[in-house]
Formats: structure tokens, sequence, C-alpha cells
């Protein structure tokens, strides 16, 4: 596998792991831009935005997209998150000129007012549908609570009132100043022709807008305190919570991705033999979260109303003993095990490998090869893990629950 | 991308397959045993989960800590199920570990030790899973729609019921290890980079010996039809629509396939198209094929706030009878790329393909090659599909909805 990056002039830049054995390619846009990008009265445009992509260009009709998206045999879909829009799609290696003209074009979408209007409708019951499921807005509440008014506390689906409220010229606005050839890059693996890429990107983004609106990264202030949310017909108990965790680029992600799985990977860690193997909890799980300039580290409780109040404390003491107490060589080594060989299956996929390229080229235009990543891991000490335990899970967190009504 | 089925049939019934994936890193296996809930005596529902969640708890040699611990040691990623015909575990992992991780799971499969001291953590663990089920409205759609449509033994849920998981003593869970793990019935399928030789003889070692009860015939299904609402406070109103159609052993199933393929597969499918692309009447809508027992069913799902629901039911219902219209050139083609194209990407995963095989296994006593399944799809012209949705006309129709508005079928409708 070769990393082959190419950038001139003011084009977006193109990075790609090719690998010529590959059966196939995938091919993704990266938009550096996501819900903490909007301002509060369009909060949710960047995934509403994300849906109109889909609906026509200069060049297509939106049952054009679709067509030719499904003629390609493509595996493709597109997501949002608070700090990136990303569209992929992964096809066989003859399909290349074809699937890159397309998500390219999608790229510049016409944004029609029908098609928002419609497309408006089926964000709102994408709304209602996650309002319906647990957690019933748990994660979305306690990020509010944790973040406060820093931008990374919006959410990424909006509201039903910012949805509703929301001007096509709006996002009309948004779309112009975001995506931009500075703020997008095209990222490709498995078995590409790199020449043709360049080539087909350097004609084809030739117009597209130019604009140094880039994000400014800000600390936040972390809230905590503990909020509650009725739900009628709620059947488990829900809790999540957020303690401060560390940036992205942070050299201790390392050793905090391997604390959370010392102490709550779900199929073997402390939270899983205390909780889940006595069948006490449904769930009980910890994991990192990283952004540009801060990150967070995430805990979902879910278990039988009954049984709540002992197991937040069993979670509590599980932390506050590993703070305490330390943790074993025998812990360390297990976890990273389990860390490098889910890395390991899940590079054998050009797909996969989309992602950890892309997610890596958008936190620090770097990418480090399987071996050196793994090479880090195994570099992990314990008192790296105390360290970085100290710096998250010591602090105060924010908790939202989630209470079926009172009896 | 050379593929050849690689098989060994053991005296005590247990079927070994093998695909050989030399290109990748990985090894994966696919264990189904004949221990689904079809098995379970009445009146005990969840007993397969619950037996599934004791063999885990420690076998052979290793309590239930050292077992998960040593498959951590070796990297394994690991996962078990249960559908109505088996209770199935799969790993996947560096494929040097192979014959180490086939020999723990002989011995889970087993040598259970079944602790008795851990019955009621197990039982709590599955009444968890059930409440988590009855807070997930989508989901709980489809396990109504399996209870109402498929009379016992067939439609029981894979999470049972709370008055079984309380009736479940260690007595009965010795019963159905005793009486459903057993070679007989059971289908083991490795894909990935191993050598074939090696596996053999780590299984023949392992459960070759292997012996159990004979397989168990089951009655014939006749499935329910009718309407169905199960009241829950939701914004959205979630409909589980289910018709018959050919089922996986039949000969037409490539053309029933094929019409849920033109109804759901893809942005450009009829179903995503009418309901959710030109009125937005909902953000999830899907259709796709369901066989048991020899039966199957084409099972539709669509989630929407409650008062478009009965316009949604509508639009999902003239969707699925337009295929008496006929079915476009462009349709067609674009579904045989979409079939074609991921069949190429099954071989990029030995988790993905060892499970294919073990499927195919088990509904067809064989498993189609690449070849043979593009020659099938190639076959496919709109007159034959055109043909078969006349002569299966959508019928035993079963509608379930979970929310607070219930919807019947129209008038007429069978």
């Amino acid at each position: 596998m070769e990393l082959l990056t190419h950038k001139t002039g003011s084009g977006p830049e193109i990075v790609v792991l090719s690998d010529p054995a590959a059966f196939t390619a995938s091919f993704g846009w990266f938009v550096k831009t996501g819900a903490r990008d909007e301002q509060m009265e369009v909060a949710g445009v960047s995934h509403f935005l994300e849906h109109m992509v889909f609906k026509g260009t200069q060049r297509r009709t939106a049952e054009e997209v679709n067509r030719e998206l499904d003629h390609l045999g493509a595996q493709s879909n597109a997501y949002t998150s608070e700090d990136s829009t990303v569209f992929y799609a992964s096809v066989l290696p003859e399909c290349q000129a074809h699937a890159v003209d397309l998500l390219t074009d999608l790229m510049q979408p016409l944004l029609r007012e029908e098609d928002f209007e419609t497309e408006r409708q089926v964000i709102l019951e994408e709304i209602a549908m996650y309002d319906d499921q647990p957690p019933y807005g748990a994660f979305e509440r306690v990020t509010e609570l944790f973040f406060g008014d820093h931008p990374l506390s919006t959410r990424v689906l909006g509201t039903t009132e910012t949805v509703s409220d929301m001007l096509a010229t709006q996002m009309k606005d948004y779309h112009r100043s975001r995506y931009t050839r500075e703020n997008m890059f095209l990222v490709a693996s498995g078995k590409v022709d790199f020449t043709q890429l360049v080539e087909y990107v350097a004609e084809a983004t030739a117009n597209w807008p130019s604009h140094p609106n880039l994000r400014q990264p800000q600390l936040p202030t972390y809230g905590s305190g503990e909020v509650l949310i009725e739900r009628e017909s709620t059947h488990q108990h829900y809790a999540a919570q957020l303690w401060p965790g560390v940036n992205c680029n942070a050299p201790e992600r390392y050793a905090l991705r391997m604390l959370c799985s010392v102490l709550a990977d779900e199929g073997g860690s402390r939270l899983f033999w205390e909780l889940i193997d006595t069948g006490r909890a449904e769930t009980a799980t910890l994991w990192p979260q990283f952004f540009d300039e801060c990150g967070c580290v995430v805990g979902y409780l879910c278990c039988a109303p009954e049984d709540a109040d002992e197991n937040e404390e069993i979670l509590r003491n599980v932390i506050e003993q590993t703070l305490r107490d330390g943790i074993t060589q025998k812990e360390i080594d297990l976890a990273r095990n389990k860390i490098a060989s889910s890395l390991i299956l899940s590079d054998e996929r050009p797909s996969n490998r989309l992602f950890a390229l892309g997610q890596s080229w958008l936190n620090r235009k770097n990418y480090e090869p399987l071996g050196v990543v793994l090479g880090r891991y195994a570099a992990v000490t314990a008192d790296d893990m105390m360290a970085v335990a100290e710096q998250t899970l010591r602090q105060p967190c924010a908790t939202v629950k989630v209470v079926g009504p009172p009896e | 991308m050379e593929q050849r089925l690689l098989h060994k049939q053991f005296d005590n019934g247990l079927v070994l397959l093998g695909e050989h994936m030399p290109w990748l890193r990985s090894a994966a296996f696919s264990f189904l045993l004949p221990a689904g809930t079809c098995f379970e005596p009445d009146g005990l529902d969840g007993l397969s989960g619950m037996s599934s969640e004791m063999v885990q708890r420690g076998c052979g040699d290793l309590d239930s800590r050292a077992f998960l611990e040593r498959l951590d040691e070796l990297g394994v990623e690991r996962g078990s199920s249960i559908t109505t015909s088996h209770s199935s575990f799969s790993c996947a992992m560096p494929a040097e570990v192979l014959g180490t991780v086939l020999a723990l799971y002989s011995d889970l499969v087993r040598r259970p030790h079944l602790p008795a001291d851990q019955l009621s953590d197990a039982r709590q663990l599955c009444l968890q899973e059930l409440r988590a089920l009855e807070d997930e409205p989508s989901h709980r759609c489809f396990s109504e729609l399996k209870k109402f449509r498929y009379p016992l033994p067939f439609g029981r849920i894979s999470q049972g019921s709370k008055q079984g998981l309380e009736h479940i003593d260690i007595a009965a869970v010795e019963a159905f290890f005793r009486d459903n793990y057993k070679p007989a019935g059971s289908i083991l399928a490795v894909a990935g980079n191993f050598q074939w030789e090696q596996v053999c003889k780590v299984v023949e070692q392992q459960l070759g010996d292997w012996q159990g009860a004979p397989e168990i015939e089951l009655p014939v299904l006749c499935s329910n039809y009718g309407s169905r609402h199960v009241d829950h406070a939701t914004n959205q109103t979630h409909l589980a629509l289910a018709y018959d159609c050919a089922s996986y052993e039949s000969p037409q199933y490539y053309e029933a396939r094929a019409l849920v393929g033109v109804l759901s597969d893809g942005m450009s499918s009829r179903l995503f198209s009418e309901v959710r692309e030109k009125r937005g009447l909902v953000y999830s809508v899907f259709a796709t094929c369901f066989s048991m027992a020899g039966q199957g069913s084409v099972m539709c799902y669509a989630g929407t706030t409650t008062n478009r629901a009965e316009e949604t039911l509508q639009v999902l219902l003239e969707t699925v009878h337009s295929l008496g219209s006929g079915i476009t050139q462009d349709e067609l083609e674009r579904l045989k790329n979409r079939i074609k194209s991921s069949l190429v990407f099954e071989q990029e995963s030995s988790a993905a393909r060892s499970s294919q095989i073990a499927s195919d296994w088990f509904y067809l006593g064989r498993v189609p090659d690449r070849a043979e399944v593009c020659a099938r799809v190639d076959n496919l012209s709109c007159e034959c599909l055109l043909e078969h949705y006349c002569n299966y006309l959508p019928k035993n129709l079963s509608l379930v909805t979970v929310g607070s508005q219930s919807l019947e079928l129209p008038e007429g409708t069978s």
C-alpha cells in the first residue's frame, strides 16, 4: 500500500491509499464542516444539506443521481457529525471515472426550493424517529449541558423548530461559505487510478467557490450537574454522562482509548464483569470522542429502573477504584491486543481504510500506516493511562438520565 | 479470485465447509447449531438465548473469565446470535490462530460448565434485552409481526418472554443443551486465509467423536394473516407488513428476490422513491425477503409520524402493486449491477463470506458460487419478473402497527 497525495494551486487536496491488489475502490469527499460550524438559528443545516446534496445538480436531476449510484452498483452513503460531513461510494475499479464524476458533481447541488420542502419532511421524520428511540435525546441533552454555549453543543440534526423554520437561502449561504476548495478534500483507497483522479479533479473543481472561512477553535468551559428527562412508556433506565477528554491530536489519545477498553470494553472489562456479566445492566460502557481543540469521554448506562441507583454507584466505584489503585499489566496487554486485532481486521477492507485515512487527514493532514499506529498503542504504559485517567475521569461530569413516569 | 467450496461431511452429521481467500490476513467461521427458538419447549420462551448465554460461561479447562481473556489474547472478534432455527457463534481473527479458536469453540459446544450459580445472572441479562426491545418501537414492530404471522413453534422471538425466562431452571438449560447442541444438523463454515488440511485435522480431533441426539422434525408452517396493533406512546407509527413470496429454496427465489430488489435495493428503488423521495413521508422504508421452514415472506417496514400513517400504508401498498405494471429494463440492469458488485464486496470480508456459506448450506444443502449466482441473475428478464409477479400476487398479508394509532388493511386485501 502506498500513500499518494496531490495539491496544486487553489484546488482541493487529493489523498489516496493505493492498493493495486484490491478488488474494489472507495472514494469520498470530506468536508470540514458540521454542526459546530452552524449559527444557532440554523442548527441542523449541515445535516439537512447532506440530504439535499443528493437532490440534483446543474447536470443531473435527483432521480438521475439515485439511478446512477445504483447503476454503478455502488455502496454509497453520507454522514454528518459535529465537525465534518462526508460523502462516499465504494465501487468496482472500472467504475472509478463515473463514480468520481458523480460524487464531485454532487458537491455543487442546486438546492431547489421544492426539493427543500419535501426533504424538510424527511428530516422531521428522522428527528421524530430518534426521539422515539432510546436513549430519547439523552446524548443531545448531556452535550448541551456539558459544552454550554460552546459550538460543540449544537445538535447535529437540529431541532424540530430550527428545521421547520429554515430557509433555502440560509442553506445556500452556508453551502457557499463551507463547501469550498480550501475546506474539502477527496480521499480514495483500494485499486485507484491516481493519474486519472488528479486530472479529473483539477478540471472539475476549477470553478468551485473559494472562501477562507476556516473554523476558529475555542476552548470550552465544561459544565457539570444532572438533568432528568421523563418519558412515558419507558421500560429501561438510561443515563448518559460526559467527562472532559483530550483533543484529536493529543498524544494521550492512545492511552485514553486503552483506558476506556480496560474499563468498559463490551466483551470483557471492569464494567463488563461488574454490570453486564452479572445481568445487572444491559449496557454499561465508556468511549472517547475527539475534537479539534478538546474532547470528552462518553458514558452510557442502560438497566432496569429499580437497579439504577445501585448500578450508578457500582460505576462510580469502578472509576474511583481505578483512579486509586491503578491498572494491571494483564489488563493493559489484553486491551492492546483487542485494539490491535480490531484495527487489523478493519484494515482489510478498502472502504474502512477510506474512513481511517479521511479522519486522520481531517484531524492532522497526516496519515500513519497501521504498523506505526500499532506501535503507538504498544508504547502506552500504565503511567500514561493513569495520567489520562486523572485528566478525564477525575473531573466533574455532566449527567442526563431518562426515566419512566413516577409511580 | 478463484472460488472453490471445500466440504467434509462427518459420520456424526456435522458438516464442515470452507472457502479459501488467500488475499486476506484474517480467517472467520460461522458455527450454526440446530438450537433455535423453534426447538424451545412450550412455556419456556427464551430458553435458546439463555442456554447460549450459559454455554459461554466457561467450558473445558477454562472458566468464563479465562475463556474470554484467552479469546482477547488471540485477538478474536466474536458474536453469538439466536434465530428461529439456530444458535450460532461467529468469530473473525488473525488467520494464524484459527485452529486454536476452533478448539476453544469445540469445548464451548461440547463441554460447557453450565454453572448453576450463574443462572440468575444469565436470566437477568436476557430480561434486560427483552425490556430494551420493548423500548425500541421499530424492532418491536418486527418482533410483533413474527409472533403474529407465524404460529408456534415458529413465531417465538429470540428474546423470549418474561414469563418464559422466569420459568427456566438449570435442568431446563441442561436438557436444551443435551437435546440441541449436537452434530446432526450443525454447520461449521470457515472462510479466509487457512490451510484446509489443518482445519479438517483440528475439527476431526475436536468434533469427530461428538455424539448427540438425532435431528428433530418440525411441523408444517402455515402463516397467519390480518392486522394487529400494539399501543405505544411514540411520535411515529411503525408499520411492518408481510406477504407470501417464493422461499430461498424455491427455484423461483431469484425472481422473488429481484422483485423485492426493484422495491427496495438502492436509492432509486420504488419504495425509497415513492414513499421517501417524492412524498417525504418517512426517513426509513424498506422491504426484505425472509424464509423459514420452506416458506418465504416479503417483509416491509415504514416509520412515519402518526397523522401520516394511513397515507404511508396506502402508498406502500400501491408501490408493491405497481410491480404488476411491469419492470423496466433500466430497473433490472441497475439491480443486476448491484447484485454482481455486492458479490465482489463479499470477497473482502472473511466474516461475511463464512456467514453466507453457512446460510446457503442450511437452506440449499449446497453453496452456489459467484459464477452460478451471476448466471442466474443474468437470466432474469423483465418479462419473467412480471410473469412471476402475476403468478404469485402478494397474498396472505399480515400488518402490525406499533404506535398510538392502529391501522387496518384496506378491504379486499387478502
